[in-house]
């Protein structure tokens, strides 16, 4: 076994899943902006929950791929071009989610909050959905050819695993985010949001549970079995201590889920990061498709810094912005004033 | 089109979309920072209201240049899987320490001051803009070092066909990075600058108009009141201060881009010199700079370009430091690069159906020729403004002229113009190499990479068509939307950023508190909010 390589691959799963324990639940406020929000103050609370925060967890996206281009370059430019057309699709929503958020508010017109409200909702969906597709098509493998290039067309990356794996993390992302919402809000959005908690937890959890079942019995390993039956009860206390009430406590025991889903699922495909389905020989691995160990002692040096640094910024983010967030704090919409297009003013005043 | 021409199309799209952007980003990240400094140092109403203001456009551009940087990211693997295959070793690393060093630094702490104007103390709050601000320029950096790295390899040997990093203090302090990055950084300020300016000649011209500030028998300003939320006394000096903020930063800038460019441009002569010579559509070995050259630049053929006008000495001032030095023109540079590099693409099927075909390694000369000249023109010309308009407001304000105003308005866009031409002018003039070799023999001499083989050999160009399609489009209709709300935001003014500014006391009163509690300002959570 590699040591530098093998480092690099726990990183990189390090990455996704704090990508998706951070982004899971903006992108799943995202979606509940149309199918949970009733009026333009709930809407606005929810977006309240996430505005100081998303970015910055966005960027564990950002970094997941860039780690994975200077670490495995190999993994980073089959997987990315084999991917071609869903990353698109990931990136137009991703453009559009973020320019959403921004921009919503800056309008004056009903018309203009509906039409980024669809725009974050849609871009959460879509960019959800082919994150859970690409990742679970790393771990279940694409049609690559000896040099690691995608045969047999645009879509022939297409399968039930992605899906899967798109249905896994838009389902994960919604329960999460009403996690969240349970925890970071208060007065009817809290309330509702438990309800739909308690009320949802199974149904949005089997397509992830599923994925990671499936990888299991393709290549599971007894410590990478246990992670997923861990993972189960980890739910399952999610589930009643949602139910008793314990917001917080429900909140972690989701965190536990996908730390140990995560686990289970990047432990057991290792130490192959992207399998070919044309011939096992075109697999690549931590070894045939890493950086030199070289640049991965160098990114370990600069990693071993960064990333509690990040961490610890992140949380004081967090803990700056700690307390609940509810419809009567939201204040009133600012009528737009322009100092200059209303002149007529002049004579009122 | 083949796949390769879709790709670089799509590249030079997506890039230079994203690079009006990001100059604006960081030269204004750094010009409000000093305000909101100011504000805290002085406590003078104005440099809050300034913060604010020029705050609020530099969030609706920020957006963008985050919303677009993605898709550079993406779009190595995507499009360029074989580039992304060959360089990873070395290219990826400063792609990666710039996510892990510098972009979670500027969007967590950018979050923190959006939000935290009233949850953090006022010198933390400044400091996280400050920290925000100091990331994005961190991440110029690394993003330099990584486009460096394919001007100028260093720090890498061949190993297995790839290049591998040997040398990372080699890499992180390449010359080319180190004389890029201030260039780069300056030219970012000079967009910041002309913005300033623009924008605030723009609201002294309408305070001129809707006779609130007049002109005293002394030539003076004698600034006014109007019963208009925000169009007060301190609107007055919001304005006459960016204006001359924006004023000096152009200058200052502009002077920082020619000395830093100089310094570049007599690297490129040694490093690049193809590029050089196209950039003069120079044909033959010479010392003179051409000011007009006419004749077909696009044939390639350089029987066919005659300098018409040609100042003797400056080439070789630009190259080499003197007057008399000759530089190498396009035909003697030609046999070189051929005796180096080949006359054909090896007969190798990563060049797909380019395999065996001539290389041309003369640049597009009209793009290099006139990328340069348009780069040096507009970057001129604005801080020729800037300095006419220093001398015009000396008294206070700006003249009555309409036209006057629309030209200090329209002048926003030539430091835009200099950076896209700079940056345009460089990649393209490195062409046909994506990695152009190194001239030093070091035993860096087999490291680079014809464009040509960089283009990921499984997307069909039908994909790339699809992908060019949609990112263009989209990237148009967001900058509809993008420029009309800063016209909007521009035209509204400072109460346009600040809402409160319009609330009388009896407002106050009645629904500006109406949350729970005892209706204390410091009981919000949210002193921003969505």
């Amino acid at each position: 076994m590699e040591l530098l390589p093998t480092i690099w691959f726990i990183v990189i799963a390090v990455l996704w899943t704090g990508y998706l324990f951070l982004e899971g639940f903006d992108l799943g406020v995202g979606m509940l902006m149309k199918l949970f929000a009733r009026d333009n103050t709930e809407r606005r609370v929810l977006l309240n929950t996430v505005g100081p925060v998303w970015d910055g967890n966005e960027v564990w996206l950002i970094t997941a791929g860039a780690a994975t281009f200077a670490a495995f370059p190999l993994w980073y430019a089959s997987l990315f071009s084999a991917l071609y057309l869903p990353l698109l699709v990931v990136l137009v929503a991703l453009i559009f989610r973020a320019v959403a958020f921004e921009y919503r508010g800056k309008g004056d017109t009903d018309k203009w909050r509906s039409r980024w409200d669809w725009a974050i909702a849609l871009g959460s969906f879509f960019a959800a959905f082919g994150v859970g597709a690409a990742l679970a098509l790393t771990t279940t493998g694409l049609p690559l050819n000896a040099n690691g290039d995608r045969e047999g067309g645009a879509f022939a990356w297409f399968s039930g695993y992605a899906v899967l794996g798109g249905l896994a993390v838009v389902g994960f992302s919604l329960l999460h985010a009403l996690a969240f919402l349970a925890l970071k809000t208060d007065g009817d959005v809290r309330h509702r949001a438990r309800r739909w908690f308690v009320r949802l937890l199974p149904v949005l959890l089997l397509p992830l549970a599923g994925w990671a079942l499936i990888i299991q019995f393709l290549e599971g390993k007894p410590w990478t079995w246990a992670a997923v039956i861990v993972a189960v009860i980890a739910a399952a206390a999610a589930w009643f201590l949602a139910r008793r009430g314990s917001e917080r406590r429900a909140f972690m025991a989701m965190g536990a889920f996908l730390l140990l889903g995560s686990a289970s699922i990047f432990g057991a495909v290792f130490p192959v990061v992207l399998p070919s389905t044309l011939d096992p020989a075109f697999d690549l691995t931590v070894a045939n498709a890493s950086s030199s160990d070289y640049t991965l002692g160098l990114m370990s040096v600069v990693a071993a810094v960064g990333l509690p640094l990040v961490i610890t910024y992140q949380a004081w983010t967090y803990w700056v912005f700690r307390r609940r967030v509810s419809a009567s704090q939201i204040p009133a919409a600012h009528s737009f004033l322009p100092a200059i297009a209303v002149r007529a003013f002049t004579t009122k005043g | 089109m083949e796949a390769l021409e879709i790709a670089r199309w799509q590249f030079g799209i997506t890039t230079v979309y994203h690079f009006m952007m990001v100059p604006l980003t960081i030269g204004l990240g750094l010009v409000v920072a000093v305000m909101q400094t100011l504000w805290h140092r002085t406590g003078k109403v104005e440099y809050l209201r300034m913060t604010k203001f020029w705050g609020k456009l530099f969030l609706i551009n920020f957006i963008m240049g985050v919303a677009t940087g993605i898709v550079q990211e993406f779009q190595f693997g995507m499009a360029w899987s074989e580039y992304s295959r060959f360089v990873g070793d070395v290219f990826g690393a400063p792609l990666a320490l710039e996510s892990l060093l510098a972009f979670f630094v500027e969007s967590t702490f950018l979050g923190l001051w959006i939000f935290g104007w009233k949850q953090l103390k006022p010198a933390i709050h400044l400091a996280c803009l400050w920290v925000a601000v100091v990331g994005s320029v961190f991440s110029a950096y690394f993003i330099i070092v990584a486009n460096s790295w394919m001007q100028h390899p260093v720090g890498a040997e061949i190993i297995d066909g790839r290049p591998v990093m040997t040398d990372a203090w080699a890499v992180f302090t390449n010359n080319t990075a180190l004389v890029a990055f201030p260039h780069t950084l300056m030219g970012a300020l000079a967009v910041a600058g002309g913005f300033l300016l623009g924008i605030a000649w723009y609201h002294l011209w309408r305070r001129r108009t809707d006779g609130i500030d007049t002109i005293g028998a002394d030539g003076k300003v004698v600034p006014g009141e109007a019963a208009i939320p925000g169009r007060d006394l301190t609107d007055h000096k919001v304005w006459i201060r960016s204006l001359r903020i924006g004023a000096v930063v152009a200058m200052i800038s502009f002077a920082g881009t020619a000395l830093t460019g100089d310094l570049q441009g007599k690297l490129m002569f040694e490093q690049q010199p193809m590029k050089m010579a196209a950039a003069e559509g120079a044909c033959h070995d010479g010392t003179g700079f051409s000011v007009l050259s006419v004749g077909n630049l696009g044939s390639k053929n350089c029987d066919e370009i005659v300098a018409l006008i040609e100042v003797p000495g400056i080439l070789s001032f630009l190259a080499k430091g003197d007057f008399t030095t000759e530089v190498k023109g396009v035909n003697g540079l030609l046999d070189q690069y051929k005796a180096d590099y080949g006359t054909h693409l090896p007969d190798n099927p990563i060049y797909g159906e380019r395999a065996g075909q001539e290389i041309e390694y003369v640049p597009v000369m009209e793009v290099t020729y006139w990328g340069f000249r348009m780069m040096i023109g507009f970057g001129g010309l604005a801080a020729l403004a800037a300095l006419i308009a220093l001398w015009v407001t000396r008294k206070g304000t700006v003249p009555a002229s309409r036209w006057l105003m629309r030209l200090a308005v329209f002048g926003i866009l030539a430091p835009f113009g200099a950076n896209a031409a700079g940056w345009i002018f460089t990649e393209m003039g490195r062409q046909p190499f994506v990695v152009a070799p190194n001239p030093d023999l070091n035993g860096i001499d087999q490291v680079f990479m014809f464009t040509a083989a960089a283009v990921s050999p499984g997307v069909s160009a039908g994909e790339l068509l699809t992908s060019l399609i949609v990112l263009t489009a989209v990237y148009a209709a967001l900058l509809v939307v993008e420029v009309k709300l800063l016209v909007k935001f521009i035209r509204g003014g400072v109460v346009s950023a600040m809402p409160e500014l319009a609330h009388t006391p009896a407002d106050e009163n009645g629904d500006a508190n109406k949350g729970p509690g005892t209706g204390r300002p410091a009981d919000d959570v949210l002193a921003f909010a969505y």
